[in-house]
């Protein structure tokens, strides 16, 4: 399922970016009950790593108050141009990950 | 969850309805007008609306081999930039070998089971909304012309019946709160015109995307009425009747309400 | 719920007139339940936490709580010395009290994070910063949570 990235794909050395992210995921609460009265188990993304050219420059650990397709928003300084990597990880061995290329002058 | 007491209470508090009667054309408003600040910037930004998401999951489905035909969408239909272009703006449209109109959905499982023999996509399941979203995405700021076709007129009529029909335990036609009481506000939400400018799209309820169908049987669940079924000519019929409304105001697809 | 609704309605009334005054207000840690209370010490410890530095942006009249747009961000110059290590984010009456927790560093530039949330109920939402010289620093907000006027039954 589709995942939006937004990096800038160009930026200026020193400039502070803004790094935009939304993913697929029901976020299922694990708190909720079907009509039936059965309780719908948790699945929910549970960490968001994001790492440029190898380094982590940012990451999150999330909740089932977090709403489904989950949407974070950071910043982080253009040092130089190469490739920025998104993972989300969750319950039930999710896991799914995403790339953006930047250049820096 | 009782909604019904609080549509009571809230009907309560609105003293008498003020029956303003059908919406002329030019008084006519998307729910996006009706939205807050954050909810607009949350549909504004292609990159922050959720129902993007599906629009690119349609996309991908677009071009996908299916059924025993081994056809895609595209195969037929090339870049559906310019083939699906105001599309979705003309439905529900009349489908001639059935005498009838058919919605968006309807002609994305026609399509499957004549052209490339594969099963149809249940209704709310996220392929066939991607598809739809994807599609209708294609028309959007284009205005709204469904009905024009004048063999669809007995079911543009039909539509508008069950639109001022009251039903329920409630006792409630869609026009009592849509017609005469929209920018008031149901408990805390205010009451819109009930435009369907951009299905299917993300309902911050749902916390997904949702066909205009999901969102008049939810109404109706919420009035205490029992809901039509999906696909019913019922709801066909009301679809069209509401687009046929919403003539001249532009498509969102996919639009974000809450 | 009937409770919720009732307290809701209540609220209704004034709701449009209140509806463009930012109701942010800073409350001591006190003011909040147990559970909140044992959340935000199981990240501070025992450290003192301290009012101030710390903004939330969040609709104060909320249109739906499935999914609510906030935006934390910090009073901080972003230095290789002087910087925020992280952000916790925390409610009162969901379920659970945590949100979520941001990791930044000194090269994150702002200290700004955005992301969209669920409040079950009209609430109080802290986020508490830890910055880099291991002090904390918290705000409190009041959300108010408009109910969904027409909800369909859970399939």
């Amino acid at each position: 399922m589709a995942t939006l990235i937004n990096v800038p794909a160009k930026a200026r050395r020193g400039d502070i970016i803004e790094i935009r992210t939304l993913t697929s995921h029901i976020m299922e609460t694990g708190f909720r009950h079907t009509m039936a009265g059965a309780l719908v188990p948790r699945d929910i993304i549970t960490s968001f790593i994001c790492r440029y050219n190898g380094t982590e420059v940012f990451r999150a650990d999330l909740f089932p108050a977090i709403a489904a397709n989950p949407y974070l928003s950071f910043f982080t300084i253009a040092k130089e141009s190469g490739k920025f990597e998104f993972e989300w990880i969750g319950d039930n061995g999710y896991s799914s990950t995403a790339s953006a290329s930047i250049t820096v002058e | 969850m009782s909604s019904w007491r609080a549509i009571a209470a809230a009907l309560l508090f609105a003293a008498l309805p003020a029956l303003a009667g059908e919406i002329p054309p030019d008084a006519r408003r998307s729910g996006y007008t009706f939205m807050g600040p954050d909810t607009r910037a949350m549909q504004d930004d292609d990159t922050s609306n959720p129902g993007m998401l599906f629009v690119l999951d349609g996309e991908a489905l677009w071009s996908t081999k299916a059924g025993s035909a081994e056809k895609a969408c595209a195969d037929c239909h090339g870049d559906a930039r310019s083939s699906m272009k105001g599309v979705a703006a003309r439905y529900p449209a009349l489908d001639k070998l059935l005498a009838r109109p058919i919605t968006l959905d309807q002609r994305i499982n026609l399509c499957r089971a004549n052209h490339q023999q594969a099963t149809a996509l249940t209704y709310e399941s996220r392929d066939l909304l991607a598809l739809s979203a994807f599609v209708a995405h294609q028309s959007r700021g284009i205005a709204i012309t469904a009905g024009d076709d004048p063999d669809l007129k007995p079911f543009v009529a039909q539509g508008r019946d069950l639109f001022m029909q009251r039903e329920g335990q409630l006792n409630l036609a869609c026009s009592n709160c849509h017609d005469d009481n929209f920018d008031k506000r149901l408990a805390g939400a205010p009451i819109t015109q009930a435009q369907p400018t951009g299905y299917p799209l993300y309902r911050l309820e749902w916390q997904t995307l949702g066909s205009l169908e999901r969102r008049l049987r939810s109404c109706m669940t919420g009035v205490r009425a029992q809901a039509y079924e999906y696909g019913s000519p019922e709801l066909v019929a009301l679809e069209l009747y509401l687009m046929s409304r919403a003539r001249g105001l532009k498509m969102e697809t996919p639009a974000v309400r809450p | 719920m009937p409770n919720t609704r009732r307290q809701f309605l209540s609220l209704a009334g004034s709701v449009t007139v209140a509806g463009t005054i930012p109701m942010v207000t800073l409350r001591p840690l006190e003011a909040t339940p147990a559970m909140l209370a044992t959340a935000i010490r199981g990240v501070v410890g025992e450290a003192p936490i301290h009012t101030g530095k710390v903004k939330i942006d969040i609709p104060p009249l909320v249109e739906n709580g499935n999914t609510v747009p906030m935006t934390i961000s910090v009073a901080s110059p972003m230095t290789a010395t002087d910087y925020v290590k992280s952000i916790h984010v925390f409610n009162e009456k969901n379920p659970q009290p945590n949100i979520g927790n941001f990791y930044l560093n000194a090269s994150s530039g702002r200290a700004q994070v955005s992301t969209r949330i669920r409040l079950a109920d009209t609430q109080k939402v802290v986020a508490i910063a830890r910055l880099s010289d291991d002090t904390f620093w918290q705000v409190t907000a009041d959300v108010v949570v408009t109910l969904a006027a027409c909800t369909e039954e859970m399939n």
